[in-house]
């Protein structure tokens, strides 16, 4: 019976590995779940972008250029109604310049689940059911206001944010994947090796980032614009790997020293062995945690080379390009709409700040979440 | 520094070479140009010669003459197109903005420390987060928005750039009395720009400053100081403060890397005339060897700023020593 009780202790012990402890620890983080919950409601909603965007991000409505956001009404003469929307036409000021000015002879009411531009769900399936909308064209509700070609500014933003959501995940991983061979031989082999290596880190880390990018950026300009996120990618990794193997270096001198180190040499374990199977599990949390923080410098630089017209290029869109139609003094005044894709970068940015924050908390065994102490 | 800089040569080098087209490529296509002028200014320039003795000579030019090579987009030196009316501005207002970081973020971070979990620390601490999640051009955008709009409110300031063009060349001085509505206009223009470039960095050193005062107030050392009575400021001054430092200043260098990256994005949104700006219109113009003199001076600041930042970090603190 003492034998069994035993095992049993063991199992229990087991189960609370390095993750399952960080993950409790993240659970008393406040402000990092709020970064998560952020997250994955944007997600969701970038998933479903088709169904409830009320138009295509590519469709172009002509006689709707640089329409104004559509004015929501909630009230009408006798208070409180359900929410509708008035027709826009054009008309000239006194400036003669062009003004859309709603048509108040006809109230368009806002339907859910209506029926609209025709749209495949990730080639599942085909729908023209989309979440909002009037139902006809007469009346178009543009959330966000439309760009010069008249494609609606919700739809766009919505789509864009792929690239924003993805751009992090993808570069940390291709980022792992240089940084995680070269500081783990580097900081095994030590020697040469380590000379070499960190001779080139210090040459790649001399360069400030920008300027190297955008440099890089016109390297792979003729390439297909199709897979222009993944050249970004490749464009971020090659630069950005510097910082992560220099700290996996440090953590590997460490590890070398370590008995469990020893213990795998004696019994007669190769180095690639060492490296992969007892140093590597032994750093993976605490770095794969780390590098989530570089995930809101990937989202702001991506966002930086479209902006510049060196990133995402159309007909992809991104928050970042839709900002481009932005640049200069009269668009952003006369059409300040045209600025609401930024505030997105913020909120998401802001989202992964909050989480990466609180998974570095819980993966610092150290650390005092939240503050209790 | 100085295998650094050699490789720092050779990979801006290398890059240049790899951007597909030159600046002879639209000539190519412009058919009023005939072959022959072609293959002459390729010579003229030094173009037709394989990659290592172009590399040479261009390092020979740099090292022993200080030639820093030709622009071919504008007919002039390198040196001439990104330092010339340029170079001033640019040290200027990156002093500008180190003065912005510093000054705000450093009594920010320890008031937030000092009132740890208090309203006013919560508010500034989400701040700061903020602060970190806008993208510099974004910022600069918005920045844009106002100044043109509400704030000029009929006042003709000017909107980007550094001056009105009515200012643009007056002279700094009338003798020795200070031309003020020129100063005035420069500023009008300046502040925009530092509040763009310098929120990110400044938020980052609030969050760091604030860490930083939390961990060494909890150290014994401050404990025992307290115990022996003396005032709270004088801890926190003279004992917490002098140790929390030290990352800041290493982070230093990593301002530096912000301010070059963040002022070139930032000068191109609000017009600014900056090195960095002339960088990226070379990079429009793939003006070949303004790009690759453009990245070494980049990296180059960068390096001093590193070893500034060294500096600071033995004056402060006499236990560390670099041999």
């Amino acid at each position: 019976m003492a034998e069994e009780y035993q095992a049993d202790e063991v199992d229990k012990s087991r189960e609370r590995s390095q993750w399952r402890r960080m993950w409790r620890r993240f659970r008393r983080h406040t402000l990092g779940q709020v970064g998560g919950v952020i997250v994955l409601i944007i997600a969701i909603v970038i998933f479903m972008a088709n169904f409830i965007a009320p138009y295509s991000f590519k469709a172009q409505h002509r006689d709707f250029a640089n329409a104004p956001p559509t004015t929501i009404h909630f009230m009408d003469e006798d208070g409180l109604t359900w929410p509708y929307v008035y027709a826009t036409k054009k008309e000239y000021n006194e400036y003669f310049e062009k003004v859309y000015v709603e048509d108040k002879s006809k109230k368009y009411p806002i339907k859910f689940f209506v029926k609209g531009e025709k749209y495949s769900f990730w080639g599942l399936f085909e729908s023209r059911i989309h979440l909002f909308g009037t139902g006809t064209m007469e009346a178009p509700v543009f959330l966000f206001g439309t760009d010069k070609f008249g494609r609606d500014l919700f739809s766009r933003t919505l789509w864009g944010g792929w690239i924003s959501l993805l751009i992090g995940p993808f570069a940390l991983v291709t980022t792992l994947l240089i940084a995680v061979p070269i500081g783990l031989l580097s900081g095994y082999f030590g020697g040469w090796v380590d000379m070499l290596v960190q001779r080139i880190t210090e040459v790649v880390m001399a360069f400030p980032k920008l300027p190297l990018w955008l440099a890089l950026a016109m390297v792979i300009q003729g390439l297909p614009s199709a897979y222009r996120f993944f050249f970004i990618v490749a464009v971020f990794s090659l630069v950005d790997w510097t910082g992560l193997s220099r700290t996996l270096r440090g953590m590997v001198l460490s590890a070398r020293e370590e008995d469990y180190t020893m213990a795998a040499k004696a019994a007669g374990a190769g180095p690639l062995r060492i490296m992969f199977r007892h140093i590597l599990p032994n750093t993976t949390t605490y770095l794969v945690v780390i590098s989530t923080l570089s995930i809101p410098t990937w989202i702001i630089s991506e966002a930086s080379l479209s902006y510049l017209g060196l990133g995402i290029k159309e007909p992809q869109t991104s928050w970042g390009l839709l900002l481009s139609q932005a640049n200069n003094l009269e668009t952003i005044t006369s059409y300040p709409w045209l600025l609401i894709p930024g505030i997105f970068i913020v909120v998401m940015v802001l989202a992964f700040n909050f989480l990466g924050d609180g998974l570095r908390d819980a993966a610092d065994p150290f650390s005092t979440v939240g503050g209790n102490q | 520094m100085i295998p650094t800089l050699i490789l720092v040569s050779i990979i801006s080098f290398g890059i240049v070479q790899l951007i597909p087209g030159s600046y002879l490529t639209e000539r190519q296509m412009d058919p009023t140009i005939d072959r022959e002028t072609i293959e002459q200014q390729k010579e003229n320039l030094g173009l037709d010669q394989p990659l290592p003795i172009r590399y040479w000579k261009w390092v020979k030019g740099v090292v022993t003459e200080g030639d820093f090579g030709y622009s071919f987009s504008n007919y002039r030196p390198v040196a001439d197109v990104l330092f010339e009316g340029r170079i001033g501005f640019t040290i200027f207002l990156g002093i500008m903005n180190l003065i912005f970081v510093y000054l705000f973020s450093i009594p920010i971070g320890i008031y937030s420390a000092v009132n740890q979990y208090s309203v006013s620390d919560t508010i500034l601490t989400f701040l700061a987060f903020i602060g970190l999640s806008i993208p510099n051009f974004f910022l600069a955008l918005v920045l844009l928005f106002f100044i043109a709009g509400p704030l000029n409110a009929g006042a003709n300031l000017g909107v980007g750039g550094l001056f009105v063009e009515q200012y643009m060349g007056a002279p700094w001085f009338n003798g020795f009395v200070p031309n003020m509505p020129k100063i005035a206009n420069f500023f009008w223009h300046v502040w925009p720009y530092v509040l763009a470039v310098g929120t990110a960095s400044l938020a980052s050193v609030v969050r760091l400053m604030r860490g930083q005062m939390l961990e060494f107030m909890n150290r014994q050392f401050a404990q025992t100081a307290k115990a022996k009575g003396l005032r709270e400021t004088v801890v926190i001054y003279k004992h917490v403060f002098r140790n929390a430092i030290n990352p800041i200043i290493t982070n230093f260098g990593y301002s530096f890397r912000r301010l070059v990256s963040g002022s070139l994005i930032t000068a191109i949104v609000l017009g600014v005339p900056t090195v960095q700006r002339a960088y990226w219109t070379a990079l429009n113009q793939q003006d070949e060897q303004v790009i690759m003199a453009g990245l070494v001076f980049f990296a180059l600041m960068l390096l001093a700023g590193n070893l500034f930042a060294d500096f600071l970090l033995a004056w402060n603190d006499p236990r560390i020593r670099y041999d």
